[in-house]
């Protein structure tokens, strides 16, 4: 499903490489785990996999279900099934929730050639995804996350999510500002949206998220490359023993 | 002091051109403010209220010819109720305009009432003009007053069941319009009154608005679409004892646009909304320039004016408050915000404050900038198109102003027909 090949990438601003090689293949209906300390390029990654600017591929390749994604807008890689779940969910004043699920909803569904949703069909199901996610309807009336706390900005990031239906989802560090309660929340609506055909990438940095959305693989990322992978007990040994232990090993 | 020469010649010129007038109960207000006009001469560039704006094109004694534009669009306010009075060039059509009769509102020709003798129109015309001219001076308003023969006196009695619109159709690519309007709200009434239209090549407009205790007005007026058209309007509005005055003005295209506004609080817990909406590119000029004073107690005054500019547009925002000794309570706030979609445009603005009372609220703000490029990728990311995004944030920085609008129906109207403007201009 997603191909990551020898991906280089530097920002397109100063001359500095931040991805030096990333090799990542995630396969449908698994959910892999990226964990790794602050600076690795985790973040660039989901970056760039899903089209913002300001960086530059000088090498290697990403494709998703063999469609060549760097070439593609941003827009056209979330019609193709990319979603990102952002680290911070940006605020838009002025645009009403609702508008924003709605207008994304039947952007995607139009750039797939699909009919677009009828304002009561859409209605329909954003109430019922919203209930499941314990989003209330005040909420959705509202600008995009202006005034959202920290959970309510990634419920939100959820709901999208559960609208939009994507092949592949990343997640960039989701529990980040999220209480315990919030936390499991979020999870149960990602797996709630686990099946056989969409495959997950979740960014964080502590185990505890890895608890509630268990992996199938886990990878180790630092200083722009995949250093380590293996099954759910890596995350545990990171929990344990911190990365300077894994950081050694792999030199 | 006697005026600089090029001013003085500038301002013959422009008075030979013209003639007031004769006779009726108005002669007197028109001679006082022909000798406003000659004492303080037509506006020049070099004026420091005329800095961001060069008056040249509307002080000159002959209007640029400015063509005439078809589009397609339905009518603004077509698909509404309303009571219509309409102007050709700034000429009343009387077979175009409905018959001027609602219950709750006399509304006489301005051309009529100079044979009548109207007590109201007389304390009204020319009267918050001349007010106006200090501590500012506002010529072309005064000429304004000295010269339009057209116009409406709308005497607004109880409450209306329709809005009253007057429509400005522009037909001559070499009109030269001007249209003098009084409009008196009795106490405790309440009308809304909407404007539209591309009026004439060039249009000077000055309406005169008195808002008795307990009384409300709204204004709604379109200007545009056509892109050659020169306007200078003013706007006097009085105000009484809990009142409530609300205006928005929706600018469109036109290669300059001036408008005046001049609000005084007088009366006690009034309150008065002034705000716009205004999009354009390319040979596009448009000014606010907006003096609001309170002079009462526990007054409440908005001003709140989006622009959006692209391919080398120019905006030009000038507002004060002025917040007297005895208006304690004053709640005031200014807002002036240029959205810039590319490098080329420019947004020049002037925001005052001068505050002689100490128990006050008042705040001012005013930027210019981009899209904001998080916002588009975020919108991006979900799969919406780049341009359709644009739009999105385009819309949403002005619904700030567009939400000063009371009437949901004509907001959403006013906003598809944003959108429709930058869907266009893709």
């Amino acid at each position: 499903m997603l191909n990551i090949n020898n991906l280089h990438v530097q920002l397109e601003e100063e001359d500095k490489q931040i991805l030096k090689g990333v090799n990542l293949t995630v396969e449908p209906g698994k959910v892999h785990a990226i964990m790794g300390p602050n600076g690795s390029g985790k973040s660039t990654l989901s970056y760039v996999l899903s089209g913002k600017g300001g960086y530059e591929v000088t090498e290697g390749s990403a494709t998703l279900d063999g469609q060549d994604l760097l070439e593609q807008e941003a827009e056209e890689r979330a019609a193709a099934g990319l979603f990102l779940a952002f680290q911070y969910p940006v605020e838009i004043p002025g645009v009403g929730n609702m508008t924003f699920l709605r207008t994304a909803v039947n952007a995607q569904r139009k750039a797939r050639g699909e009919d677009e949703l009828s304002a009561a069909e859409f209605l329909k199901e954003v109430r019922a995804q919203a209930k499941s996610l314990k989003i209330d309807a005040e909420m959705l009336k509202r600008p995009v996350n202006v005034g959202f706390s920290g959970g309510e900005k990634k419920r939100n990031e959820i709901l999208q999510m559960a609208m939009l239906q994507p092949k592949m989802c990343i997640l960039d560090e989701t529990d980040s500002g999220l209480d315990v309660d919030a936390m499991k929340l979020v999870a149960e609506g990602v797996n709630a949206l686990r099946s056989e055909n969409r495959g997950f990438l979740v960014i964080t940095h502590y185990q505890r998220l890895l608890d509630h959305i268990k992996p199938d693989v886990v990878h180790i990322m630092a200083n722009g490359r995949i250093v380590k992978t293996g099954g759910p007990e890596l995350a545990l040994e990171v929990e344990n023993n911190g990365y300077a232990d894994i950081l050694a090993e792999v030199g | 002091m006697a005026l600089p020469e090029l001013k003085q010649t500038a301002t013959q010129e422009r008075l030979s051109s013209l003639s007031q007038p004769e006779g009726g109960c108005l002669a007197g207000a028109r001679h006082a403010a022909l000798s406003r006009v000659q004492a303080t001469g037509l506006p020049g560039r070099r004026d420091e209220y005329w800095k961001y704006t060069r008056p040249d094109t509307l002080v000159q004694a002959t209007a640029p010819e400015a063509s005439v534009f078809h589009h397609d669009e339905e009518p603004m306010f077509d698909g509404f109720d309303r009571l219509k009075i309409v102007f050709v060039d700034g000429v009343f059509d009387e077979s175009a305009s409905d018959d001027l009769e609602l219950e709750g509102v006399r509304i006489d020709r301005i051309s009529d009432i100079s044979k009548q003798d109207i007590h109201w129109v007389k304390d009204l015309y020319g009267v918050l003009e001349a007010r106006g001219q200090s501590p500012v001076a506002r010529p072309l308003a005064a000429l304004n007053t000295a010269f339009a023969r057209e116009g409406v006196a709308i005497h607004v009695t109880g409450k209306p069941s329709k809005p009253i619109n007057l429509i400005y159709i522009h037909k001559s690519e070499k009109s030269d319009a001007m249209l003098h309007h009084v409009i008196r709200v009795d106490p405790g009434a309440e009308a809304t009154i909407l404007e539209n239209g591309p009026a004439a090549s060039r249009f000077n407009k000055c309406t005169e608005i008195d808002i008795a205790d307990g009384a409300s007005l709204h204004l709604i007026c379109a200007q545009g679409r056509d892109h050659e058209r020169r306007a200078a309007t003013h706007m006097f509005a009085r105000l009484g004892k809990e009142t409530t005055f609300k205006s928005f003005t929706l600018t469109v295209n036109g290669v300059l646009t001036r408008n005046e506004t001049v609000v005084e609080l007088l009366g006690d817990d009034a309150v008065a909304h002034v705000s716009g909406a205004c999009v354009g590119d390319g040979d596009f000029h448009h000014d606010d320039t907006v003096f609001v004073t309170h002079d009462a107690v526990n007054c409440e005054s908005r001003q709140v004016f989006k622009k959006v500019l692209r391919n080398g547009a120019t905006g030009v925002f000038q507002g004060k408050i002025l917040v007297k000794n005895k208006a304690q309570k004053t709640d005031g706030y200014q807002i002036s915000q240029a959205l810039m979609l590319d490098d080329d445009s420019q947004f020049l603005a002037k925001p005052e404050l001068e505050i002689y009372a100490d128990d006050v609220v008042c705040s001012h703000g005013s930027t210019s900038g981009a899209i904001d490029e998080n916002a588009l990728f975020y919108l991006r990311s979900r799969g919406v198109p780049n341009d359709a995004a644009t739009d999105l944030l385009t819309l949403a920085f002005l619904g700030e102003a567009v939400d000063e609008i009371e009437d949901h129906e004509i907001a959403t109207d006013i906003v598809e027909r944003l959108e429709n403007w930058l869907i266009r201009r893709r």
